[in-house]
């Protein structure tokens, strides 16, 4: 147990401490190897170079250096990330072996190891991380200490003011007023849905009953989507403190994070917060002296993408398999255990200290005029910087997508971006220049969801990209309801159709007229929106679906069984690579000649398509 | 009270009613599919959506409660649209022989196909399909006409406190199944039919026992008699188009003899014999300070349910065969010998109101007279489709009586039917054997009436006998765990498996979701029931001159080594799961 004085002293000590690792301008003579430790740079084995930075420097013997694990810098495609500190030099794709290197040429010689700094899409070298271009336009606020503390030390989170916000609810502002400022602040939730978080809050403190919970949904369950995972990987203390702030202003002395298993990481991290908080005495009973008690117990979901649904969220921690409840009664009313619940997902929480210790109007000047503050996505598909980013709200896409992300890879067109994952909807080229916001991203036929953000380039089929957003929704559906049940199964099997050259007259408008009537009657928003991908792709890419069903031709080469694999003969240098290449057979053809293939043998993999090197056989 | 409008039209209701209620009342009619009052109330099939003003999407009306000020619209384009779809897409994926269906004619999917005048699927695809478990002998799934509008799990799960069934797998792969998918036979289930009840298509139904029991009427070698209980006459006219709460009895049985029967006996006589039995084994508990409290028998769900779940309770029920077990047994042995008919030719066919029954007859220690005392099992329902085969004209028929000597029986039999009879019936003997008099009022009133468990204490001579009424497996729950847990001082103890009793058995008449929200079928049924009661000369099961006559010609005492010998049986314990035959 700690007192709030001795919780003070060690945010005054550990800050002093840990200066370098936010102050460019260090002078000390300590340095920190920050080894990044999210999800990403884990599973290309950064805790094995971790381990060897740690085994070197005792071997050696050397001093004034400390290795530290981090949350995720972000830049994910560009892992394993090792960065020093205060210098703020950036190496990537760091292996075991480069350690060595790495600490005796920058550590104990003070050189750069050029060969592991990475390039920025000006081709430039850059050598600190502040200089990457993918950090220009980022603004990094629920990320704010990803990257800078050890998810795994609670004292580096109360050096960088953590639980300082908790502190200042408790002794300065009654549960009234920490709700007017998140309600000022114009937090929307970062779940998808953007309710105002405030008024949520509200709802809660106001719902009658004396029993009262706090929820975090951490089931983050989009393809490709890894926002949430992050933030409690990197910094879950900042989430726990949220809850915790939470519980106070509505009046809850118990709180659940429902983490899905697959994120073992982000488990084991916040279970250590929750521990950790506990030993400090800022979780439990009459927190530091005051009459608010609090605790936050983690519970696991199995995978279902449908748990992260809210009310059925809330059936899984009740031990029931996890389906929607009909809503109304929301779960501010009667949510877990049918008591009054206040249930919000991990962004959301993250971004609450931060509107406590900085104040409502600090929050509300970053964004546009309905959106306030920022969003995180997870930046994926064909796009060159893959990984995390933090903008403001109003950022466009275009300058996430090509001032942040890099543009498109391999020489390709930008074609369309999904934001919100399956239940989102596909924005093309004409909409590049949308402001991200709710508003503008629901006025354009997508969503903003949780986050997730899947560029694609021109050689993507959107048919096909329906389908495989349908193809998820349809395994994913929990089978409550009609509409979504057996609706999402027929809409997957008319684009199946549609792809496989069996579309028929009417087929769009079928899938129109079905995608309507599942968005109006489905019971959850897993329902409700599993249309938005077929709707989107219709409305900016009708022709393409026309052409599969008229034409039986796939303009983009995507759809295997529309395929007609030719070579063109003015284009053909009969380098024979293709023959080559071919693991059918199917190409015949002299070295300097133009190659043929035999339609007969063809299994259209696509293989020869992509070798050519002068783009000579279409599909 | 709160006001509100649909369709235009205002209409006052009480808080906490629900807009397809409030609807119901105006006159506007919402379809509905999954809805089943107070037991399905899930709002998950969206065929009932409506529009309300100031609600996001459409909102299924069969949950949500009205609100003041409330404007809601049922039958606008977007409305009609998306039921329309959703019915499109459950047809879609539904075995649609509804020519050589069970249910034809009596299917909510159906019905409402024929209200929508679809004229195409529109959405055709995949289908779920899946074996159909037909291993017992009580009850069949048929997983290809499911539509998974999940009225029989909550009926299992809700009503019953089994949980049986459940939902599996999930999205478009979703089923009904069992643990480990086991037959229905090798799970927990009690046969006790109301999940058919509760299914509004063909996906659950009866195991059928026509076929045989036409193959034995049409053989000459055999002498076939059919006995009927006492709820099959208070429901078998529904099937006809006759109201709830006929009593079909003079009918049922000038039909049953145009079928062919040789005889047609009353199961209440059977019924007459049980009270004899019961009451006797229930005085010798009482009087030798054994097993109590005593609990009937006369239930083979809830016989069922007893072997499965507390089997250390099984001393408790009574040995008493059930009536038309007994019934069997005295037909092919006292009435086979006085009127010199080879036991071997008589094929005992019980219309029943009840598919455990079927089970029941298939049991081993049911064969008293060294044949199985009973040979067919055939529900109400199935009676009804007999009639309806040999093209009878049910409604019009005359009445008659049933055959003698064996076909007279007492009101106490009557009412059998009904939950609280059987302990009324007892009552109306034990008491009197107990005290030397005959009773004015017969009516034991706090038996009767709708609740699930009835308590009561009644003075017999000097001694107070504590007894309790339940009705619905999960008010047996209640009961068994009373006795388990030693909490119970109750003396004798009467339960059925189905809330409501016989009358509302799942071998009955299938009502649809909406009759069973707006009319209160149970009494109706029960009141059949008590109305013979209360117009019959005899009401007493040990004034029955059958009875009589039987025990001085055949059996001797009740409860004597004969009558043990034909009218008692045994039980025993059972798995919930069994894994060893599959």
């Amino acid at each position: 147990m700690k007192t709030l004085e001795e919780i003070k002293r060690i945010r005054e000590e550990k800050r002093q401490e840990l200066d370098l690792r936010v102050n460019r301008g260090a002078t000390g003579i300590e340095k920190h190897i920050l080894v990044c430790h999210g999800s990403g740079c884990t599973s290309s084995k950064s805790p094995k170079i971790f381990e060897e930075f740690k085994r070197i420097i005792e071997e050696e013997n050397i001093p004034n250096v400390r290795v530290v694990m981090t949350g995720c810098f972000g830049l994910c495609s560009k892992g394993p990330i090792v960065v020093i500190r205060p210098e703020d030099t950036f190496y990537s794709g760091v292996k075991v072996d480069d350690c060595r290197e790495i600490i005796e040429k920058d550590i104990v010689n003070h050189q750069i190891v050029e060969r592991l700094l990475c390039k920025d899409i000006d081709n430039t070298l850059v050598e600190k991380l502040d200089d990457f271009s993918f950090y220009k336009k980022q603004k990094r606020v629920a990320l704010k200490n990803c990257g800078i503390i050890n998810p795994e030390e609670i004292d580096e989170y109360i050096a960088f003011d953590g639980y300082k916000a908790l502190e200042k609810c408790l002794f300065e502002m009654t549960p009234d007023s920490v709700i007017e400022e998140i309600s000022k602040s114009g937090l929307r939730g970062r779940g998808g849905a953007g309710f105002p978080t405030g008024k949520k809050w509200s709802f809660c403190k106001e719902a009658e009953g004396s029993e009262k919970y706090v929820v975090c949904n951490a089931d983050e369950g989009d393809p490709g989507a890894f926002m949430d995972r992050s933030i409690i990987e990197g910094d879950p203390h900042s989430v726990l403190e949220s809850m915790i702030i939470a519980g106070y202003a509505i009046g809850a002395s118990k709180g659940y994070i429902y983490i899905r298993a697959e994120y073992p990481i982000a488990a084991k991290r916040f279970q250590e917060a929750i521990d950790d908080a506990k030993d400090y005495g800022i979780l439990g009973n009459n927190i530091w002296g005051t009459n608010f008690s609090f605790d936050c117990e983690v519970r696991f979901g199995a995978g279902a993408f449908v748990c992260g649904e809210e009310t059925a969220l809330l059936e899984s921690i009740e031990g029931r398999r996890g389906q929607p409840r009909q809503k109304p009664p929301f779960p501010a009313n009667a949510g877990l255990f049918q008591k009054p619940t206040l249930i919000n997902n991990v962004e959301t929480y993250a971004n609450v200290t931060r509107i406590i210790l900085n104040g409502a109007d600090w929050y509300s000047s970053i964004g546009t005029e309905t959106s306030k503050g920022t969003k995180v996505f997870a930046l994926g598909g064909n796009v060159n910087n893959i990984g995390l980013v933090e903008v403001p709200m109003g950022t466009t896409l275009r300058e996430i997508i090509y001032d942040i992300g890099g543009g498109i890879p391999n020489k390709r067109e930008f074609k369309a971006a999904q934001t919100g994952g399956p239940s989102g909807g596909c924005i093309p080229k004409e909409h590049l220049d949308t402001p991200i916001d709710y508003e503008s991203l629901k006025e354009i036929g997508s969503m903003m969801g949780s986050g997730g953000l899947i560029v694609m380039d021109d050689s993507k089929c959107m048919v096909n990209l329906a389908k495989f957003y349908l193809g998820f929704t349809v395994d994913e559906s929990c089978g409550k309801c009609t509409p979504c049940r057996v609706g999402t199964k027929r809409l997957l099997e008319l684009l199946t159709n549609i792809t496989d050259g069996k579309g028929e007259d009417g087929d769009i408008e079928k899938l129109v007229e079905l995608s309507e009537s599942i968005e109006k009657a489905s019971v959850c928003g897993l329902g409700q929106t599993a249309p938005n991908p077929v709707l989107s792709t219709i409305k900016y890419f009708r022709d393409e679906y026309e052409a599969h069903i008229k034409d039986k031709h796939c303009p983009c080469g995507e759809c295997k069984k529309l395929m007609d694999v030719h070579i063109v003969a003015e284009l053909c240098k009969g380098c024979d690579l293709c023959r080559k290449n071919c693991p059918a057979g199917a190409i015949s053809g002299e070295p300097g000649k133009v190659h043929v293939v035999d339609p007969s043998k063809c299994i259209k993999c696509g293989t020869c398509i992509a070798k050519c090197p002068f783009h000579a056989i279409k599909g | 009270m709160v006001k509100l409008t649909i369709n235009g039209k205002t209409v006052e209701v009480e808080e906490g009613t629900t807009i397809l209620e409030a609807a119901r009342k105006v006159n506007i009619d919402i379809p509905t599919l999954c809805f089943l009052k107070d037991i399905n109330e899930a709002g998950d099939c969206r065929m009932c959506v409506v529009e309300v003003e100031g609600m996001r999407g459409l909102v299924p009306s069969c949950i949500q409660k009205v609100s003041e000020g409330m404007v809601v619209n049922t039958a606008t384009d977007e409305v009609i649209e998306a039921r329309k779809t959703v019915l499109d897409l459950i047809l879609s994926n539904h075995e649609r022989e509804c020519l050589t269906c069970v249910r034809n004619g009596n299917c909510e999917l159906q019905n409402l196909a024929q209200e929508f005048c679809l004229d195409d699927i529109r959405y055709k695809g995949e289908r779920i399909s899946g074996p159909i478990d037909d291993k017992s002998p009580s009850i069949v799934r048929n997983p290809n006409k499911c539509i998974l509008c999940r009225r029989c799990v909550s009926t299992c799960k809700k009503l019953q406190g089994i949980c049986a069934i459940d939902v599996m797998e999930r999205g478009f792969a979703s089923k009904i199944g069992t643990y480990k998918d086991l037959s229905l036979n090798d799970v927990n289930c009690t046969f006790c039919g109301q999940c058919i009840e509760s299914c509004p298509v063909g996906a659950l139904t009866e195991k059928d026992s026509v076929t045989e029991v036409w193959k034995a009427l049409r053989n000459p070698d055999k002498y076939v008699i059919v006995q009927t209980a006492p709820a099959v006459r208070a429901g078998l006219g529904e099937e006809f188009g006759m109201p709830i709460g006929t009593n079909s009895c003079g009918k049922m049985v000038t039909a049953l003899r145009d079928l062919g029967f040789d005889k047609v006996f009353d199961t209440n006589t059977g019924a007459d014999f049980t009270i004899m039995e019961e009451g006797t084994e229930f005085l010798h508990r009482l009087q030798n300070n054994e097993t109590l409290p005593m609990i009937t028998s006369c239930c083979p769900a809830w016989i069922r349910y007893i072997e499965l779940n507390y089997p250390d309770l099984i001393p408790h029920v009574s040995t008493c065969k059930s009536p038309h077990q007994m019934y069997g047994a005295l037909l092919k042995s006292y009435y086979a010998e006085k009127e010199g008919i080879d036991p071997s030719k008589i094929y005992v066919v019980s219309v029943m109101p009840c598919i455990a029954k079927k089970f029941e007859r298939t049991r081993d220690d049911q064969n008293g007279a060294g044949y199985e005392d009973v040979d067919a099992v055939i529900t109400t329902r199935e009676l009804a489709r007999m009639i309806k085969q040999a093209h009878i004209n049910f409604v019009n028929l005359e009445d008659s009586l049933f055959d003698d000597p064996m076909g007279e029986a007492t009101g106490a039999a009557a009412i059998f039917g009904v939950t609280g009879g059987v302990m009324e019936a007892a009552l109306r003997t034990v008491q009197e054997k107990v005290t030397g008099n005959a009773f004015e009022k017969l009516e034991y009133e706090s038996v009767r009436g709708e609740k699930g468990i009835k308590r009561a204490t009644l003075q017999m001579g000097e001694k107070e006998v504590k007894v309790v009424v339940a009705s619905g497996l999960k008010n047996a729950q209640t009961i068994m765990e009373e006795i388990a847990s030693g909490q119970a001082d109750y003396d004798f103890v009467e339960i059925m498996a189905c809330p409501g009793g016989c009358v509302m058995g799942g071998g009955q008449p299938i009502r649809s979701s909406k009759d069973r929200a707006t009319i209160d079928i149970r009494a109706k049924r029960s009141e059949v029931l008590y109305n013979i009661d209360e117009k019959s000369v005899i009401r007493k099961s040990h004034e029955n001159p059958v009875l009589k006559k039987v025990y001085e010609e055949y059996l001797g005492e009740p409860g004597g080594e004969k009558a043990h010998h034909l009218l008692h049986t045994s039980y025993v314990r059972r798995e919930k799961y069994n894994l060893n035959d599959n």
